[in-house]
C-alpha cells in the first residue's frame, strides 16, 4: 500500500502503469471508492471463513470443556443423561466415506479414461455432459431414491443373498434391514462418482498431447500410453479429485441420513444400521432443549468442519500444483 | 541405392483438407533425408504418416502406398504398433516423461517390449546415452527428473529413447526448433552419426540445418513434392523455379 | 520378448474394463432419472403447484408454499449474496494479482468445499440464536453463504474471458477505472455473470441441509421474514422419511419438479456460457 502512494504522487500515465497504480491517481476519487468496495466485498470471503471457524468453536466451548477428550473416545450418547460421546459418528463417517471412495475411485477414472482417451471426442464431450449433469442433482433427491427404491430392492434382494452365502463373515452378519452401512456407502459412492470423473477428465485433458504422442511413437499400445505417460502426467490431479470426492462423501448429509438407519452403534456389518456426523447434526440439531445437546451437536459440526477444510486445503493445493506444473511441462 | 521407406502416390486427407497430394518418394537406407517447404506445406503431416502417427486422429485418412523394406505399412493384418517400433519418431518440442528419472525415460519404451533385468536396463541406459554424447553429462544423476535438464539435453534424451527401442528409421519433426544455436548444432552432429545405422528422414524449415545435415532433400510446397534429390544439386542447381524460389529465400 | 499378442489383449482386456465401469457408472445414475420420471409423473397434478400439504393420512394436497419458500428463499439469498460474489469477482479480476488475492480464491475454493449443513449450523448462530426463533431469513442467510464463493468463482472466470484490448480502449479513452470495469466489463460479460449466477441459484435450489434448522420448513402458508418457512427439498425430505404411501407420491412429484428447475436452470446457463463463448 505504501509503496503505491509513493508511487502516484506525480507521475504522468505511462504504459507500464498496472491498473493499481491507475486507481489512485489524483484527481480520480471515484477509482479509489471502487477499489475499496469490491476489496470490502472480496475480503468477506475470508471474513466469512474465519467468521465460520470461530462462531463454530465458541458455539463447542461448553461441550469442549465439559467432555475434553472423552468425547472423541466415549460411545454413549444420550440427550437425557447429557452423556455425549461422538464415537459412533466418528466411525461411522469414516467406514461409510472411505468405503464409498473405494468404491467410487477406480470407477471414475476409468470413465474418465474412457471418455478422454478412448472413444470418439463427441461421444466422451457427450458422456461428460451428462455425468456433470447428474452431478448438479440435490443430495435429497439421491436419498428419496435410496430410501424408496435402493433400500428396499437391497432388503428384498442383495442382503438376504448376502447372508446366506456370505453370512459366516462378520461384515454381512445380521438381519438385512436394508437401511444400513451398506446403503449409505452405495448412496455415497454414485453421487461422489459424477465428481471425481468431472474432476478426473479435467486434468486428463490437461495433459499434454505431446505425452502421448511420446509414449505412441515408441510403440505402446493405447493402454500402455495411459499408462506410461497419461496417467504418471496427472497422478497428483486426480489424487487431488479423489480427495475432494472424500470431502464431499465426509460431509454429505441428506441422501446419507435418509438410508443409513441412524443408529449409534459401532458394528463391522455392512448389513447394520449405523450414524454419521453430519446425520445426527440433521436429526437432532432443531430439536435439542438443553444447552448442553447444542454444544455437543456443535463439536461434531467442528469437527466436521477441521476436516473438510483440511481435506479441501490438500486437494486443491495439489490440483492448483498440476495446473502450475502443467505450464512448465509443456514446453 | 535400394529404398529402406518409399512412398508411392501417397495421400493424406484431413476430413476435406487434402494435406498431402500424391507423393512419390524414396528414402535411401542409412542416409539421411530432408523435407523442407514452407510451413503448413504438409511436410510434417507427411512425415507422420510414415509410422502411423495419424492412426490417433480420427478425421485422417492415409491413402497410396508406404512401404517399409518393401512391405506396405498400412496393408491389411500390419500392426501400427509394431510398425512404430521399427519407426522411431522424435518430436519438435522435447517431451521427456516428467513424472520418471533420466533411467526410466531412456527404458520406457524398451521395458513396452520386454522384461529386462536391472543389469541389462543399466547397460541399454548406459550404450544409449553414449550414442546421443548425453552419458558424461547425466551419469551422476540417472535417477533425478528428466526435467531437470536442459532443452537440448532433454531432446537428446527424447532421441536416447528412442534409439533404446533398437528401430531401423528415425523420424525427426524439426527437433531443432525449440533449441538455442549450441544444442542445435549437438543435435544436428548427432544426425549426421546416427545415419551409420539407421535411416533418417528429418523435417525442417531450416534450410541451413537441410543443407548441413543431410543426404537428399526434398521439397514440398502446398501438399504437393516440387522437387526431391541429392542435396548438393537442390540446393545449388534446382530443376524447379518454386525449389529455386524457396531456397534463395524468395518467399517462404 | 513381449509378446505383442499378449501386450494388444491387455489393452482390449483393460478398455473392455472401461466400459464396464462407465457403465457401472450411468446405470444407477439412469435408474435414479428413470425413477423420478416415472413415480413423478404419475404422481403430479394441479393441485401439487396449488394446493398445501394435506394433514397426515388424507390423500391429495400439493407443494404450492414449498415452491413459494423456496423462491422466495433463493430471492433473498441471491439480494444478499450476489452483490458480494460479484463485486468481490470484480475485485479479482481488476486488481487479483497479488498475494491477498491468491488467499482470496484459495479461501472461495475452500468454502465452497464447506458441507452445507455446518452453514446452516452458523446461520443458526448467527440469527437464530439472536432472534430466538427459526425463520426464513436465517435460511436464506444460510444460502446466501454457500452462493458467495460459487458466484465469486464463475463470475471471475467469466470476466477473465472479456479481452484486455476493450479495457485498454476503455481506458484509453479516459474513462475512470471504475467505470470502464462496471460499464465495459460487467456488461460485455453480463451473460458470462448472469451463467454464473444461475448456476449458483441451481446448486441452493436443492439445497435441504442448511435449512433444517434455519428456515425449518412450515406445514402452512407463510409470508413473514421472521418466521419459519417451507421450502421444496425440505418437504421432499419430511415426505420421503415419512410412513405413508400418499406423502411418497407427492415427495416423487416434488422431486420431479426440482430436477426440472435445477436442469433448467443448468441448461440455460450452459446455453448462456456458449453464446458468450460465441461473441
Amino acid at each position: 500500500m505504501q509503496q503505491q502512494d509513493l508511487i502516484l504522487g506525480n507521475k504522468t500515465m505511462t504504459s507500464e502503469q498496472t491498473h493499481a497504480e491507475t486507481v489512485a491517481a489524483p484527481g480520480r476519487a471515484g477509482d479509489r471508492i471502487f477499489r475499496r468496495l469490491t476489496a470490502f466485498f472480496a475480503l468477506s470471503i475470508l471474513a466469512i471463513l474465519l467468521l465460520m471457524i470461530w462462531q463454530m468453536t465458541r458455539e463447542s466451548l461448553p461441550s469442549i470443556t465439559a467432555f475434553g477428550g472423552k468425547f472423541l473416545t466415549g460411545s454413549e450418547w444420550d440427550a437425557v443423561q447429557e452423556e455425549f460421546g461422538a464415537l459412533p459418528f466418528l466411525f461411522g463417517s469414516v467406514i461409510s466415506s472411505v468405503l464409498a471412495i473405494l468404491l467410487a475411485t477406480p470407477l471414475s477414472v476409468a470413465t474418465a479414461l474412457l471418455i478422454t482417451e478412448i472413444v470418439p471426442h463427441r461421444l466422451g464431450s457427450a458422456i461428460a455432459s451428462l455425468v456433470e449433469l447428474l452431478a448438479a442433482i440435490p443430495s435429497v433427491i439421491y436419498g428419496l431414491w435410496g430410501v424408496l427404491v435402493m433400500a428396499p430392492w437391497l432388503q428384498r434382494s442383495v442382503q438376504p443373498w448376502l447372508v446366506d452365502h456370505f453370512g459366516f463373515l462378520p461384515f454381512f452378519e445380521g438381519a438385512p434391514y436394508g437401511v444400513s452401512m451398506m446403503a449409505g456407502v452405495l448412496i455415497l459412492a454414485v453421487m461422489i462418482v459424477p465428481i471425481i470423473t468431472a474432476i478426473s477428465r479435467e486434468v486428463l485433458l490437461a495433459v499434454p498431447r505431446s505425452q502421448r504422442e511420446a509414449a505412441v511413437a515408441l510403440g505402446a499400445t493405447r493402454w500402455e500410453a495411459i499408462r506410461i505417460a497419461v496417467l504418471p502426467y496427472g497422478k497428483s490431479g486426480i489424487l487431488g479429485a479423489v480427495i475432494l470426492g472424500l470431502g464431499r462423501a465426509i460431509g454429505e448429509t441428506m441422501a446419507v441420513t435418509m438410508v443409513i438407519g441412524n443408529t449409534p452403534q459401532i458394528s463391522w456389518s455392512l448389513l447394520s444400521p449405523a450414524y454419521t456426523m453430519p446425520s445426527v447434526i440433521a436429526n437432532e440439531f432443531a430439536e435439542t432443549t438443553a444447552k448442553i445437546h447444542t454444544a455437543a451437536l456443535m463439536e461434531i459440526g467442528l469437527i466436521l468442519l477441521a476436516v473438510t477444510l483440511l481435506i479441501n486445503i490438500l486437494a486443491r493445493l495439489l490440483i492448483w500444483s498440476v495446473t502450475k506444473g502443467q505450464k512448465q511441462g509443456a514446453a | 541405392m535400394n529404398a529402406k521407406v518409399s512412398l508411392e502416390n501417397m495421400s493424406v486427407h484431413f476430413g476435406g483438407n487434402h494435406a498431402v497430394k500424391s507423393v512419390n518418394l524414396d528414402f535411401p537406407a542409412n542416409s539421411v533425408t530432408a523435407i523442407i517447404g514452407p510451413s503448413g506445406c504438409g511436410k510434417s503431416t507427411l512425415l507422420r504418416s510414415i509410422n502411423r502417427m495419424h492412426d490417433l486422429v480420427p478425421t485422417a485418412r492415409v491413402s497410396g502406398r508406404i512401404t517399409l523394406d518393401g512391405k506396405d505399412i498400412y496393408g491389411a493384418g500390419v500392426d501400427p504398433v509394431s510398425i512404430r517400433r521399427t519407426i522411431g519418431m522424435v518430436f519438435q518440442k522435447p517431451n521427456p516423461f516428467p513424472a520418471m528419472s533420466i533411467h526410466d525415460n531412456v527404458v520406457a519404451g524398451y521395458k513396452l517390449n520386454n522384461t529386462l533385468k536391472r543389469s541389462e536396463a543399466d547397460e541399454i541406459v548406459e550404450s544409449s546415452l553414449r550414442r546421443v554424447a548425453l552419458w558424461d553429462e547425466v551419469k551422476d544423476r540417472l535417477k533425478s527428473s528428466a526435467m531437470d535438464l536442459s532443452g537440448g539435453q532433454q531432446q537428446r534424451l527424447c532421441i536416447a529413447r528412442t534409439i533404446a527401442v533398437q528401430p531401423e528409421v528415425i523420424l525427426m519433426d524439426e527437433p531443432c526448433s525449440a533449441l538455442d544455436p549450441i544444442a542445435t548444432l549437438k543435435i544436428e552432429e548427432l544426425v549426421e552419426e546416427l545415419k551409420e545405422q539407421y535411416t533418417v528422414i528429418i523435417v525442417t524449415h531450416n534450410m541451413q540445418q537441410a543443407a548441413r545435415v543431410s543426404d537428399s532433400t526434398a521439397f514440398m510446397y502446398m501438399g504437393e513434392m516440387v522437387e526431391s534429390g541429392p542435396t548438393k544439386k537442390i540446393f545449388t542447381n534446382p530443376e524447379m523455379k518454386q525449389t529455386e524460389d524457396y531456397i534463395t529465400g524468395r518467399f517462404g | 520378448m513381449k509378446s505383442l499378442t499378449f501386450r494388444h489383449l491387455t489393452n482390449g482386456v483393460v478398455t473392455l474394463l472401461m466400459v464396464l465401469a462407465t457403465l457401472a457408472v450411468l446405470t444407477p445414475l439412469g435408474l435414479i432419472f428413470l425413477h423420478i420420471l416415472k413415480m413423478g409423473l404419475s404422481s403430479i397434478s394441479l393441485d401439487f403447484f396449488t394446493q398445501i400439504p394435506k394433514p397426515t393420512g388424507e390423500s391429495g394436497g400439493g407443494m404450492a408454499n414449498g415452491l413459494f419458500g423456496s423462491g422466495l428463499l433463493i430471492l433473498m439469498a441471491s439480494i444478499i449474496g450476489l452483490p458480494v460474489g460479484v463485486l468481490g469477482a470484480v475485485y479479482l479480476t481488476e486488481f487479483g494479482s497479488g498475494k491477498l488475492a491468491t488467499a482470496i480464491r484459495f479461501s472461495a475454493d475452500v468454502l465452497a468445499g464447506v458441507p452445507s449443513i455446518i452453514t446452516g449450523m452458523v446461520a443458526y448462530s448467527l440469527i437464530v440464536v439472536p432472534m430466538k426463533g427459526f425463520s426464513a431469513l436465517a435460511g436464506a442467510v444460510a444460502l446466501s453463504l454457500i452462493m458467495i464463493p460459487i458466484v465469486l468463482r464463475t463470475t471471475e472466470e467469466q470476466l477473465k474471458m472479456v479481452p484486455g484490448t476493450l479495457r485498454e480502449a476503455s481506458l484509453a479513452l479516459g474513462v475512470p477505472l471504475w467505470r470502464t470495469s462496471l460499464k465495459v466489463m460487467l456488461v460485455s460479460a453480463a451473460k458470462g455473470v448472469v451463467t454464473g449466477i444461475l448456476l449458483s441459484i441451481a446448486r441452493v435450489a436443492g439445497e435441504t441441509a442448511p435449512l433444517l434448522f434455519t428456515a425449518l420448513g412450515n406445514q402452512f402458508w407463510s409470508k413473514k421474514l421472521t418466521e419459519p418457512i417451507a421450502a421444496l427439498p425440505l418437504q421432499i425430505f419430511n415426505f420421503a422419511i415419512a410412513p405413508y404411501e400418499d406423502w411418497h407420491k407427492l415427495a416423487w412429484a416434488g422431486a420431479l419438479v426440482l430436477v426440472c428447475i435445477m436442469f433448467a436452470l443448468n441448461l440455460g446457463a450452459r446455453m448462456m456460457g456458449k453464446t458468450q463463448r460465441l461473441n
